[in-house]
């Protein structure tokens, strides 16, 4: 399997194929429903978002607390589909990629391939499995909405399906 | 003859059962999980199923949770009409939830309103049904179920003159249409008759059937075996990377209803099915 190395650029999204198995290596940021909306409703106010979006990949997952001693929790990927509404805006913003499971929607894989983006899919439901390839875990910004905060986390061979380009 | 329990059993039974099935993957369902890679040809598909098993040992040997969507949790209590129960039956259910949730690193996924959404941090409150039966025992039931999967299931009213096939293509077309987004391979659970609460409830009880058996009824057997050759017709394949497991069984319950209706619920489960029982 080839190993991508994050940040992502436009020149490895260009190396990359539908449908091929990739392990992914740096820092992610993540990012679910509830921190999706307040990341839009703030750029859409006009304002300041806590968090850079350039040149990032968010990985759509909501962890379970750490262990004492244990870098993160379970920690698999949730439903895309749900984050559909809010891909666009925050492409425009300056995301590169995203992780997640399940199909998007159609304007969302025009968004990606507007913005020379990527989609990867990773094992939904294998959590315990990919909490082992996160190598650290920290809370940067909306620490008020617990397991849906934005988290930066530095991952290590993390398992990802190319899906839209 | 009246036996009196101390709720404070009930409370730990809760907690042990919502920790084991949070971090024990049920046994059959790793074996189907086991048979369903054996059937696969693709290697992606081998690789995730491989990746699904590996997962099942890892969280079971570092008491982890399986998935990080840990659920809201369901408890089912069935109470013998001779059973006396010391203290309070309900809240000594919920502290067993909130102590495995806090002590079990398990994800706090509940909000105290649907719409105002603000996370109780506890994970409750759960969602309890109680049931009066025979005898002096109690037999306790719990179900963390993400909502990947939850968010996909569905209920439809059929006319009473719908025929089989009808049933058939509407189960075979949700699972079409929730994709890979439940996290296949599933486990679909059917209920069929009674009233629009009555069969959902139906559909969830039906996951706790072990897989692999089949429903007392032919005519209902041979509904299931035609739904899950039908469902893995699709192709979805573990994870949605196209496979031949898109589905690891079908549960089907029964009950009598209406003249004027035929309610179907269809409630998918993930390949993390997670339910545990004990009767005390």
């Amino acid at each position: 399997m080839r190993k991508i190395f994050l940040p992502l650029t436009r020149d490895i999204i260009k190396t990359l194929k539908q449908g091929e198995v990739v392990l992914l290596s740096g820092a992610v940021l993540t990012a679910r429903d509830a921190a999706h909306k307040r990341l839009t409703d703030t750029l859409k106010a006009g304002k300041r978002i806590p968090v850079s979006l350039k040149g990032e990949t968010i990985y759509y997952t909501g962890p379970t607390p750490a262990k004492i001693g244990g870098v993160i929790g379970s920690c698999g990927p949730t439903t895309s589909a749900r984050m559909d509404l809010f891909t666009p805006l925050l492409l425009k913003h300056g995301l590169i990629g995203m992780i997640g499971k399940g199909e998007r929607s159609k304007e969302v894989n025009l968004s990606i391939k507007k913005h020379k983006a990527v989609y990867f899919i990773t094992i939904g439901g294998a959590g315990a499995y990919l909490s082992e390839k996160v190598k650290s875990a920290e809370v940067i910004a909306y620490k008020d909405l617990g397991p849906e905060a934005i988290y930066r986390l530095t991952v290590e061979n993390f398992p990802a399906i190319v899906g839209t380009l | 003859m009246t036996r009196i329990v101390d709720s404070k059993l009930i409370q730990d039974a809760v907690k042990d059962l919502l920790t084991k099935a949070n971090t024990c993957l049920r046994p059959d369902i790793l074996f189907g999980l086991k048979l369903a890679r054996k059937k696969e040809t693709s290697e992606k598909a081998k690789y995730c199923l491989d990746v699904v098993i590996k997962n099942a040992s890892i969280a079971k040997k570092k008491m982890l949770a399986i998935c990080q969507d840990t659920g809201m949790a369901i408890v089912y209590l069935k109470v013998g009409q001779s059973l006396a129960i010391k203290g309070d039956l309900k809240s000594s259910v919920a502290k067993g939830v909130a102590l495995a949730y806090k002590e079990g690193y398990f994800r706090s996924s509940v909000v105290s309103d649907p719409l105002i959404r603000k996370n109780t941090n506890t994970n409750l409150p759960p969602i309890i049904y109680t049931d009066i039966v025979p005898g002096n025992k109690i037999n306790i039931k719990v179900v963390a179920k993400g909502f990947g999967c939850e968010n996909v299931s569905k209920i439809r009213m059929f006319k009473p003159t719908d025929s089989v096939s009808n049933i058939e293509e509407f189960i075979v077309d949700t699972v079409r249409e929730a994709g890979s987004r439940p996290c296949p391979p599933v486990y679909i659970g059917i209920g069929i008759g009674g009233t629009l609460d009555k069969a959902v409830s139906l559909s969830k009880e039906a996951i706790f059937r072990p897989l692999g058996k089949s429903n007392k009824y032919k005519h209902i057997a041979k509904l299931e075996k035609s739904v899950l050759k039908k469902v893995n017709r699709l192709k979805i394949g573990p994870v949605g990377v196209r496979g031949n497991t898109t589905a690891l069984g079908v549960s089907v319950l029964t009950y009598p209803t209406h003249i004027a209706g035929l309610p179907v619920a269809v409630n998918i489960s993930c390949h993390a099915t997670r339910t545990a029982e004990l009767t005390i």
